[in-house]
């Protein structure tokens, strides 16, 4: 567990540095290929610059800008009790310093990520689509995958990469339009440059051209690779903090299966953040395995599913060789044999959901989180008032009666 | 003189090996006793939701009398446990009371039906997770502990500043170990 932790920290100071080499390459050769060769110097503070902004605003407020981002709104105990408490119950098994604060993302496209700067700060998000579809102990199972990502501390390793990752986009994307305007305009610049600079000036460029492209694609594979050996690291360990491996697991295939549509308000960048990839694939082919965020979910679930031996991650590891016939993503150093039983599913994951129930109680939890009032009438009807209707009656529409609404 | 610099790097090497070790020993302590507060903040909220529980079903669970005393009976014997022993014995007896008498709730569908009781099962149930969790955290950060205590070379450090192995919190649970009876 802390020789993992240990080892993940090691390898996001190495992908962070690497991709800090790439963002200021970049901007050398830019400049480089922009100005001659004084001009080296100065796309490289430029992109130092770039970078030192992006940088402190993420540490500072890059979770909440997320969060609003995905529209998640922050709940309490009595909002959702179970939620918190399934929250509580990881952060206890997993010895977090700190209880993560829990938010809801209204959308019907059942997934979760986690966020924050550190295991002190951190946050945890599920949409409101999982809440309606999983049982309890599918839901711990996420929640424990979530909690893993802290645990690790994967979520600053996404928040400082993805930045990282997107200040390169953003170079390469004005270097690209700039060549692309300045050349509709004076090709002088370029082509007749200094006393027989002329032919050194257009290899720059070319060479800027190239790089330009090449960057942002060679760090987003890099991106893409370690955060897909992340994902099944956190599954992982959510099924040791569970001891139950069959609980992440079908929540993920009930997830796969699911036939909303995609989660709005994403993108490349924070795909890598919520536990599937939140788009939703057209007809892919093999290239897919590269550029994707996510490992597919078939072979986590069958990952999972063939941990009959134990919760370890030495299971999970031997379990991974076998289903995959590649070599292990658990690091060696964590390879320690733990004895750890696997406990059976809980009482109400054996009863038969009552889905619509569930579903209506997850509407109306949205509603009450978004200032809905709630009244209910005389003969028996439920009313869900909207906090933007001015008027302070209301008739009910089974009885005709007239109600008051309470005053705020 | 070149000895005297070879004796003096490795004598701060040593010292600064026996600081890096000593510390993560302290670190890895706390950490233990950490978890332990927080099985005991699960098993006196436990203690508190009894009443709750106990007086929202009695109404409807009048024949059912015989379970209730048995609850009260354990509560009141885990509230009273001294020593670690006695109170992973009591707290133990306590757990299969309530677990016997989730399995009874199934009978009476009205009960299953009230909100306050829902609201007070999801509470207990997960209540009864965060136990068997952080009992689950407790063993595993103290496995740790002793793993470092005694292997090798974090055990100079240990043996030097005296720091001692903890014991693992075992729950009795009669019921987890007795053979199902059948009967035809």
């Amino acid at each position: 567990m802390w020789e993992l932790i240990r080892a993940n920290k090691r390898n996001s100071i190495v992908l962070i540095v690497l991709m800090a080499v790439v963002l200021l390459l970049l901007g050398f050769v830019i400049g480089l290929g922009f100005f001659g060769s004084e001009g080296g110097f100065f796309g490289l503070i430029i992109a130092s610059v770039i970078w030192l902004i992006l940088t402190l605003v993420s540490f500072s407020s890059g979770d909440q800008i997320f969060l609003a981002a995905s529209n998640a709104k922050a709940i309490t105990h009595d909002d959702y009790p179970q939620l918190f408490n399934i929250v509580e119950e990881m952060k206890i098994a997993a010895s977090l310093p700190a209880m993560p604060k829990v938010y809801i993302i209204p959308d019907s496209a059942p997934n979760a990520f986690a966020t924050g700067r550190s295991p002190e700060t951190a946050s945890v998000a599920v949409t409101a689509g999982l809440l309606g579809r999983l049982n309890r102990d599918e839901l711990q199972g996420v929640i424990a995958h979530e909690i893993s990502h802290i645990l690790h501390r994967d979520i600053l390793f996404v928040t400082v990469a993805g930045i990282m990752l997107g200040s390169i986009l953003l170079l390469s994307q004005v270097f690209l339009r700039g060549m692309f305007y300045s050349s509709m305009g004076s090709r002088r610049r370029f082509s007749g440059g200094g006393k027989g600079g002329g032919q050194a000036a257009i290899f720059m460029l070319i060479i800027a051209i190239i790089a330009a492209i090449l960057a942002p694609i060679m760090a987003q594979l890099l991106y893409f690779a370690l955060s897909r050996r992340r994902e099944y690291l956190a599954d992982a360990g959510g099924a040791r903090l569970t001891r139950y491996p069959e609980g992440l697991a079908s929540a993920l295939e009930k997830i796969a299966n699911d036939p909303s549509p995609q989660l709005a308000s994403v993108n490349k960048v924070t795909a890598p953040m919520y536990i599937v990839n939140p788009f939703k694939k057209k007809g892919q082919m093999k290239l897919s395995d590269l550029t994707s965020t996510h490992p597919p979910i078939s072979e986590r679930v069958r990952i999972l599913r063939s941990m009959s031996h134990g919760a370890s991650f030495k299971d999970y590891s031997d379990a991974f060789t076998n289903v995959t016939k590649n070599k292990t993503v658990v690091p060696a150093m964590a390879l320690t044999k733990e004895d750890i039983a696997l406990r059976q599913a809980s009482a109400e994951a054996k009863k038969k959901q009552r889905a619509e129930y569930q579903m209506r109680q997850v509407g109306d939890i949205m509603r009450s989180v978004n200032q809905f009032v709630f009244l209910t009438c005389l003969c028996g009807l439920k009313l869900k008032i909207p906090p933007n209707f001015k008027a302070n009656k209301v008739q009910c529409p089974r009885c005709k009666r007239i109600l008051d609404l309470p005053k705020k | 003189m070149t000895a005297l610099i070879v004796v003096a790097v490795v004598l701060a090497l040593f010292v600064a090996f026996v600081i890096g070790v000593y510390n993560t020993l302290i670190r890895l302590r706390n950490q233990v006793n950490n978890s332990w507060s927080q099985i005991d903040v699960q098993l006196k909220r436990r203690h508190d939701l009894i009443p709750n529980l106990v007086e929202t079903a009695k109404g409807y669970m009048k024949h059912e009398r015989g379970t209730f005393e048995e609850i009260t009976k354990a509560r009141s014997q885990a509230m009273g446990a001294k020593t670690v022993a006695e109170a992973s014995k009591a707290e133990g007896a306590l757990g299969e009371a309530m677990s016997k008498f989730l399995l009874v709730v199934e009978n009476y569908p009205d009960l299953k039906a009230n909100q306050n009781f829902l609201s007070l099962q999801e509470e207990l149930t997960s209540t009864e997770n965060k136990i068997a969790f952080s009992r689950q955290s407790y063993n595993d950060q103290v496995l740790f502990f002793n793993n470092k205590i005694q292997m090798f070379p974090s055990n100079i450090v240990a043996n030097m500043f005296k720091f001692g192995k903890r014991d693992f919190f075992e729950i009795e649970i009669a019921a987890e170990r007795e053979v199902p009876k059948v009967s035809f």
